[in-house]
C-alpha cells in the first residue's frame, strides 16, 4: 500500500522530556488508523506533530514523499488536511458560518461555497440548524458541525483528537455510526487518536498502541487484540489474564508452561526454560460447576475459588483464584444457570490455542507468521 | 433637603430645553474622550493582542506592567503630561498645554493601558486550542490574528468602553492640562467641579446627570458582554 504520509525519527521534546518518539511511521491511502493509549502516553502530541500544529524538535513528515517544514510548505500541507478535537471548537457565528470557515480561509467565496456546506450539513444531518447560532447547540450537534467544517474542505488526510471522548453513549454512538459511513463513502485518510479500544476497533483498518511516546505496536485490530507484543499492551487491548511462567517441557504439539504450582498446556513454540508471558482473554475462558474430568485435547482445566465478581453491563468478570489469578467473562444468563456466587468451588476451561505467548527475548511466538511491524522500546 | 430637589428640577429644565452651553460641553467631552478612546484603541489593542499571541522573555513582567497601567491615577498622568508640555519642557515647543490637543493626549495616556489590559485578557480568554484549530483550517498568521478578533470582539467592545468610560469621568488630567477654559476647554467634569464650587447646583447636577447617563450606558454594554455565553 501506499503512504501517504510518512514520520522518519519524529521526536517531540517539550520541557526537557521527551513526548513523542516515533523512528519510523507509515499512514497509507485511503486506511483509518487509530492511535491508542492511557492518558499521557502521546497521542495528541503525535498528531499535532504529525499535522505540524506543532513543530517536532526533530525528525521528517514527508507527505505524498514530500518534506513538510518550510513556511509556505507548511501552510501548503495544513491546507490539504483537517482537524477535529474533543472541543467543537466552534466559531461565534452560525453553523453555516462555521462549516463554511475553511472556504472562507481559501478564499472560496459564493454558490460555491453554499454548494459544499449544504451538502456537509445535510451528510451529517444538522442541515435544519444551517442558520442556528453555534452557541445554541448541544455537545452532539457541536461535534457534527465541527466534523462538517472539517469535511467541507475535502481533506486529502484527516485527523480526529478524542473526537468522542465528551460525549454521551447514545449520542456518541449515533455520530460514530455516521463518520463510519462518511468514511466509507469518501475514503479519507484517517488518523484518529483515542483511549477507547472499543471505538478504535469498530472503525480502524489499523491500530497503534503508545505507550510513553513510543508506538509499542501498529498492526490490524485482530492482531493487536490477540497476538499482543507485550505485557503493556496486552493489558491495554483488555487481556484479563497475564502470567508470567517458564516453560517446563516442550512436545511436537504444544509446550507445558509451569505459573506458580500449576501447569498450562500452551500451543505455541519456546524453548524449554524459557521464560514466557501468557496472555488469556476472559472471553476464552470457560466456567463450570463439574469437576474437571473428560478433559478434551488441548484443554486446560483447573479448579478453583472465585474470589470476585463484578458485573460490567451484559456481562460479569469473575475472577478465580485456581494457583494463579484467572479472569473470565461470562454472561449474565450463564451466571445465574450456574449459580456462582464469590467463594463457590468452580472448573475454569481455556484452550491451549486460546493463549497468547510473549517470549520475553521480546520476539512473538505466536502460532502465526509475524507480520507487525516493530517499534520496541529503547 | 430643598436644595436638591430646586436643583434637580433646574437640571431637568436645562435639559429638555437643550441649553446650549450644556449642550455644548457635552459634545466637546464627547469629541474629546471619544478621540482619545479611538487613539487608545488604536495603540492598547495591537500591543495588547501582540502580547496576548505571543512568548517572550519577560511577557510576565510587560503583563504586570500593563494591568499597574490600568489603574494610572488621572492626576498624576496630568502631572507628567503638564510637565512634558510646560513651556520648556521636553515638549513645551509643541506649544499645545491648555489646548483641547493636550486634553486628548492626557486623556489617551490613561485610556490605552485600560484598552490594552482588557484587550489582552479578552484575547487570552479565548480557549488555547482554538488557534490550533484556526491554524489546523488552514489560515495564515494574518487571517489567524482577523478571526481570534473577531471571536474576541464582544470583550473587545468592553475594552472600549471601558476606555471610554475612564476617560470621560475623569477629572484630574482634563483640568491640571486644559485648564477649564469657558468654551475652549471645558468638558463635562471640569465644569461639573467649577460650577459646584461657585454653588451653581443647578447646573452641575444636570452636568451630572448626563454623566451619570453615559456611566449607565458603558454598564450596560459591559454588562451584556459579561452574560454572555461563549459558544462550544
Amino acid at each position: 500500500m501506499k503512504n501517504i504520509l510518512e514520520a522518519k525519527d519524529l521526536k517531540t521534546i517539550r520541557g526537557g522530556s521527551l513526548l513523542v518518539d516515533v523512528p519510523d511511521l507509515g499512514i497509507f491511502e485511503g486506511e483509518t488508523l487509530s492511535i491508542i493509549g492511557p492518558n499521557g502516553a502521546g497521542k495528541t502530541t503525535l498528531l499535532q506533530a504529525l499535522s505540524f500544529l506543532m513543530k517536532p524538535s526533530a525528525g521528517e513528515i514527508l507527505f505524498r514523499g514530500q518534506a513538510v517544514g518550510a513556511e509556505q510548505r507548511v501552510l501548503e500541507y495544513r491546507r490539504r488536511l483537517a482537524m477535529v478535537f474533543q472541543e467543537p471548537l466552534l466559531f461565534d457565528t452560525t453553523v453555516f458560518g462555521n462549516v463554511a470557515s475553511g472556504l472562507k480561509i481559501r478564499g472560496i467565496g459564493g454558490a460555491e461555497v453554499r454548494r459544499i456546506v449544504e451538502a456537509q450539513l445535510e451528510r451529517f444531518g444538522i442541515a435544519s440548524l444551517r442558520d442556528r447560532s453555534a452557541k445554541t447547540l448541544s455537545g452532539g450537534e457541536a461535534q457534527r458541525a465541527s466534523l462538517a467544517r472539517a469535511f467541507a474542505i475535502s481533506p486529502e488526510i484527516l485527523f480526529l483528537d478524542e473526537p468522542f471522548a465528551a460525549l454521551d453513549p447514545p449520542t456518541r454512538e449515533a455520530i460514530v455510526t455516521d463518520l463510519e459511513k462518511v468514511l466509507a463513502e469518501t475514503k479519507t485518510t484517517t488518523v484518529m487518536a483515542t483511549h477507547d479500544r472499543n471505538e478504535a476497533l469498530r472503525l480502524s483498518n489499523r491500530i497503534a498502541v503508545m505507550e510513553g511516546g513510543r508506538i509499542a505496536q501498529i498492526d490490524r485490530p485482530a492482531v493487536v487484540l490477540n497476538q499482543p507484543v507485550d505485557e503493556f499492551v496486552a493489558s491495554f487491548v483488555g487481556t484479563e489474564t497475564i502470567l508470567e511462567g517458564q516453560v517446563r517441557d516442550v512436545n511436537e504439539t504444544a509446550m507445558i508452561v509451569g505459573v506458580n504450582e500449576s501447569e498450562i498446556e500452551v500451543v505455541g513454540s519456546a524453548k524449554p526454560d524459557e521464560r514466557v508471558v501468557l496472555c488469556i482473554r476472559p472471553e476464552n475462558v470457560t466456567l463450570t460447576v463439574a469437576d474437571g474430568n473428560g478433559k478434551p485435547s488441548a484443554q486446560n482445566v483447573f479448579r478453583g475459588r472465585i474470589l470476585r465478581i463484578i458485573p460490567l453491563g451484559c456481562f460479569h468478570k469473575v475472577e478465580i483464584a485456581c494457583g494463579f489469578a484467572l479472569v473470565a467473562y461470562i454472561t449474565t444468563q450463564a451466571l445465574e444457570d450456574l449459580a456462582l456466587r464469590e467463594g463457590v468451588e468452580v472448573a475454569a476451561a481455556f484452550k491451549a490455542t486460546a493463549i497468547h505467548v510473549i517470549r520475553k527475548s521480546g520476539l512473538c511466538a505466536c502460532s502465526e507468521k509475524p507480520l507487525r511491524k516493530l517499534h520496541k522500546p529503547g | 433637603m430643598d436644595i436638591i430637589l430646586e436643583g434637580i428640577r433646574q437640571a431637568f429644565i436645562l435639559l429638555v430645553t437643550f441649553d446650549s452651553e450644556v449642550l455644548g460641553i457635552t459634545w466637546f467631552s464627547l469629541k474629546v474622550s471619544g478621540t482619545a478612546t479611538l487613539i487608545s484603541l488604536l495603540i492598547g489593542m495591537s500591543i495588547g493582542t501582540v502580547v496576548a499571541l505571543t512568548q517572550f522573555p519577560g511577557r510576565r513582567f510587560v503583563v504586570s506592567l500593563i494591568n499597574t497601567g490600568m489603574a494610572l491615577p488621572p492626576v498624576v498622568v496630568g502631572l507628567f503630561v503638564t510637565i512634558f508640555l510646560w513651556r520648556n519642557g521636553p515638549l513645551g515647543f509643541l506649544e499645545i498645554l491648555y489646548t483641547p490637543t493636550a486634553m486628548i493626549l492626557a486623556q489617551a495616556v490613561i485610556a490605552t493601558p485600560i484598552v490594552m489590559g482588557i484587550s489582552l485578557a479578552s484575547m487570552q480568554q479565548l480557549p488555547k486550542k482554538l488557534r490550533l484549530q484556526i491554524l489546523a483550517l488552514g489560515a495564515t498568521r494574518l487571517q489567524m490574528v482577523r478571526i481570534l478578533i473577531r471571536e474576541a470582539r464582544l470583550p473587545l467592545l468592553a475594552a472600549v468602553m471601558a476606555g471610554f468610560g475612564g476617560v470621560i469621568s475623569e477629572v484630574g488630567a482634563s483640568i491640571m492640562v486644559g485648564g477649564n477654559i469657558k468654551g475652549y476647554t471645558r468638558v463635562l467634569t471640569t465644569a461639573t467641579v467649577m460650577e459646584t464650587s461657585r454653588g451653581n447646583f443647578d447646573i452641575a447636577i444636570a452636568l451630572g446627570i448626563i454623566l451619570l447617563f453615559f456611566a449607565y450606558l458603558i454598564n450596560l454594554v459591559l454588562t451584556t458582554v459579561q452574560q454572555r455565553e461563549r459558544p462550544r
